[in-house]
């Protein structure tokens, strides 16, 4: 038998003329790769600028002056503005709203001017130690710039070097700077996306697709019996993946557990719930199987690379942030970091708890107008 | 096969975006009858079992089905409609046994285990109850179908297309279990392609594209087309038939081994014809009864007709 070059292009022909029809896998084929082109391209950016710092301006002067402006100007601080208490700074730092504290201590100018050398105290959420590395490491260099103003014209001859004063940088929640202590919480909240986001889909795409839908019309059970049968398994799928996860995270890999478990309880059944409406809406898009595996993935994406579990949030562009905030891991992501490792509450993590009702709220609006279209 | 008719529906019509599935569908069906459903692939069969039984809501139309309403009593509807889909519709993943028991759950049964046990029994599949249903062949899968939607005790059975892919001996099985069930007083709407299929039943509905061309007791709808048939033999059949096809009168020319079963609804014009072809005394022509093959042929032919105007 010879090869056949007509019946090989009859099939070419034929594969092309199914891939157009497809349409779900064609724009897959066009939309993934300059989707991760754009996530990639602009949006990843390991070196975080414009981190949200907090001044505690204990001692007003010339020269504390000349540092905050020098921190503003470096872009690598975003001075957000003054607190009192290092009760208000450290519940900021915990929630997430600030990077960094800046302490300036009592008489600051004085001790300087009379050679003490104060120590101006930078307290680091470095729970992201990539996050935080690169504004530490231009401290020295803006701490120079803030001399120099300080002591420009005349007086630059009498700038002390090195500067009259010290800093410590104080590193909370990961004194280490271990990577693995801010990866292993986050990789719980992809995990869970992965795979009850996938599982939701495809287990309702495959009874129409196999057509045991229609006998389970047929009979006289409601749509929501059949619906939250479906879908309550798959909530069992993920407290066991959150219990699997945890036991090893905390034991294999040693990460703390700092927080309160209400906390940590309440975030984690909504993302789950998020996870499964997010199933939900996606079966009821796909007509099979493999197009519900697609847009399954297609979702985890953004999980990956917009939530801030790979790349540090503060370090991606303002629109990219606001995609970011729509991406239910993002939240979730915070509020296990903010448990695990800084020992938040749920006081402390409303924001996002509140972030992940709604988002739930629209997706299973959307869900349910949706699923009762495709019925009728 | 009296009081009140179990289906009483009128005017139901179904559109799917632009595309008129079903328009203006009446149907009534007596109780205990077997209602044969035929037309060609894509004339809205499923469609409309499917708003018989409460699956999709008809856009216009209402009537009754069990006495409940349609439109608003889908759901008492369900209850006690047994609906046999198109395409083997239970779980390929799940055993024999496991399947029957889900369904039975899904109409709330009493007595379940009795009930799933001698719908086992009676299938004969009581030991092999724990083998996939997947693995089953496509006579078996039936028959499995069969018992599924017989579990509650329908009163009214709709089967669309319940023998598609089936071997003879399993039709004809499956044809006594419907005559049988519907001795009992179950009800029984019939979707098929099979003219065997339907001569077994008393009544006939044939729909094309959407619409109803003819409905009545088998019986009787050949003389309601009004068909003249003519019963042809001789040699060169083949030429004969070829021949016959450009006649004026004669409509319709179905073979039926080596004889033709020549017809039209025109007696002058078609006995005209058999005049001019007997004078050449080379066949022999004997007029006979029409029958359902001969009329659904016709139905058939003109069906195409009908869609031909529709697309032009």
């Amino acid at each position: 038998m010879s090869f056949s070059f007509a019946r090989f292009l009859a099939v070419l022909a034929k594969e092309f003329i199914q891939m157009r029809r497809d349409r779900v896998t064609f724009a897959m084929m066009i939309g993934l790769p300059i989707m991760q082109l754009l996530l990639f391209g602009f949006i990843i950016n390991s070196d975080a600028r414009h981190l949200p710092t907090l001044i505690e301006m204990n001692d007003s002067g010339p020269l504390s002056r000349a540092i905050v402006s020098a921190m503003q100007v470096s872009d690598y601080f975003d001075i957000e503005g003054p607190v009192r208490g290092a009760s208000a700074g450290e519940r900021a730092l915990r929630e997430g709203s600030a990077t960094f504290v800046v302490i300036f201590p009592d008489n600051f100018e004085r001790d300087v001017m009379r050679g003490q050398r104060p120590e101006l105290l930078i307290v680091a959420d470095a729970s992201d130690p990539a996050a935080v590395g690169g504004a530490v490491g231009a401290l020295s260099g803006i701490m120079q710039t803030a001399m120099a103003e300080t002591f420009s014209g005349m007086l630059s001859s009498v700038a002390p070097t090195p500067p009259p004063f010290g800093v410590s940088v104080h590193r909370m929640y990961n004194p280490e700077g271990r990577t693995s202590t801010n990866i292993v919480p986050g990789l719980l909240a992809i995990v869970l996306s992965m795979t009850l986001v996938m599982m939701t889909a495809v287990a309702i795409v495959k009874e129409s697709e196999r057509g045991t839908m229609e006998m389970l019309i047929a009979t006289p059970a409601r749509p929501l019996e059949v619906m939250l049968g479906k879908i309550l398994p798959y909530v069992l799928v993920g407290y066991i993946q959150t219990v699997v996860f945890l036991l090893t995270g905390l034991t294999l890999f040693a990460v703390p557990f700092e927080g309160t478990i209400q906390a940590f309880f309440l975030g984690f059944n909504l993302f789950i719930l998020v996870n499964l409406a997010l199933g939900f809406l996606i079966s009821a898009a796909a007509r099979s199987q493999m197009q519900a595996m697609q847009l399954s993935m297609f979702t985890i994406l953004p999980s990956v690379l917009l939530s801030g579990f790979l790349f540090p949030f503060a370090a991606m562009p303002g629109w990219a942030q606001i995609l970011g905030n729509i991406v239910p891991a993002t939240h979730f992501l915070r509020v296990v970091r903010a448990v695990m490792l800084k020992g938040g509450g749920v006081a402390d993590v409303a924001g996002e708890l509140w972030a992940l009702i709604a988002i739930l709220l629209v997706i299973s609006t959307i869900a349910m107008l949706r699923y009762r279209q495709t019925l009728d | 096969m009296s009081g009140e008719p179990v289906i009483d529906v009128h005017g139901l019509t179904k559109s799917f975006g632009d595309k008129r599935v079903v328009d203006h569908f009446d149907i009534e069906v007596p109780r205990g009858a077997i209602y044969g459903f035929l037309g060609p692939n894509g004339s809205g069969k499923t469609t409309t079992i499917r708003m018989l039984c409460g699956l999709l809501t008809p856009d216009e139309g209402e009537g009754t089905c069990l006495g409940f309403d349609v439109r608003r009593e889908a759901g008492r509807i369900k209850e006690q409609v047994g609906y046999m889909t198109q395409k083997f519709s239970y779980y390929e993943d799940l055993s024999i046994r496991e399947n029957l028991d889900f369904v039975a759950r899904m109409y709330r049964l009493d007595r379940r285990r009795e009930r799933v046990d001698a719908a086992l029994r009676d299938l004969g599949l009581a030991d092999r109850q724990k083998q996939l249903a997947g693995s089953l062949s496509g006579g078996w899968k039936q028959r499995l179908a069969l018992a599924a939607c017989l579990l509650h005790e329908p009163q009214l059975l709709l089967l669309d297309e319940p023998t598609a892919g089936v071997d003879p001996k399993a039709r004809r099985d499956f044809w006594d279990e419907i005559r049988r069930l519907a001795a009992q007083g179950v009800t029984v709407l019939v979707s098929t392609h099979y003219m065997d299929e339907a001569i077994q039943c008393d009544f006939i509905s044939y729909i094309a594209y959407g619409r109803k061309l003819i409905d009545g007791r088998s019986a009787e709808i050949p003389s309601m087309i009004g068909l003249v048939t003519y019963r042809v033999s001789g040699p060169d059949i083949s030429a004969l038939e070829a021949e016959l096809r450009k006649e004026d009168g004669v409509e319709q020319v179905a073979r039926f081994g080596s004889v033709l079963h020549v017809s039209g609804t025109d007696r002058e014009k078609l006995d005209a014809v058999v005049e001019a072809y007997r004078k050449r005394g080379t066949h022999q022509w004997v007029e006979k009864t029409s029958e359902l093959e001969e009329a659904f042929i016709y139905l058939m032919a003109g069906a195409r007709d009908n869609f031909a105007r529709d697309a032009a």
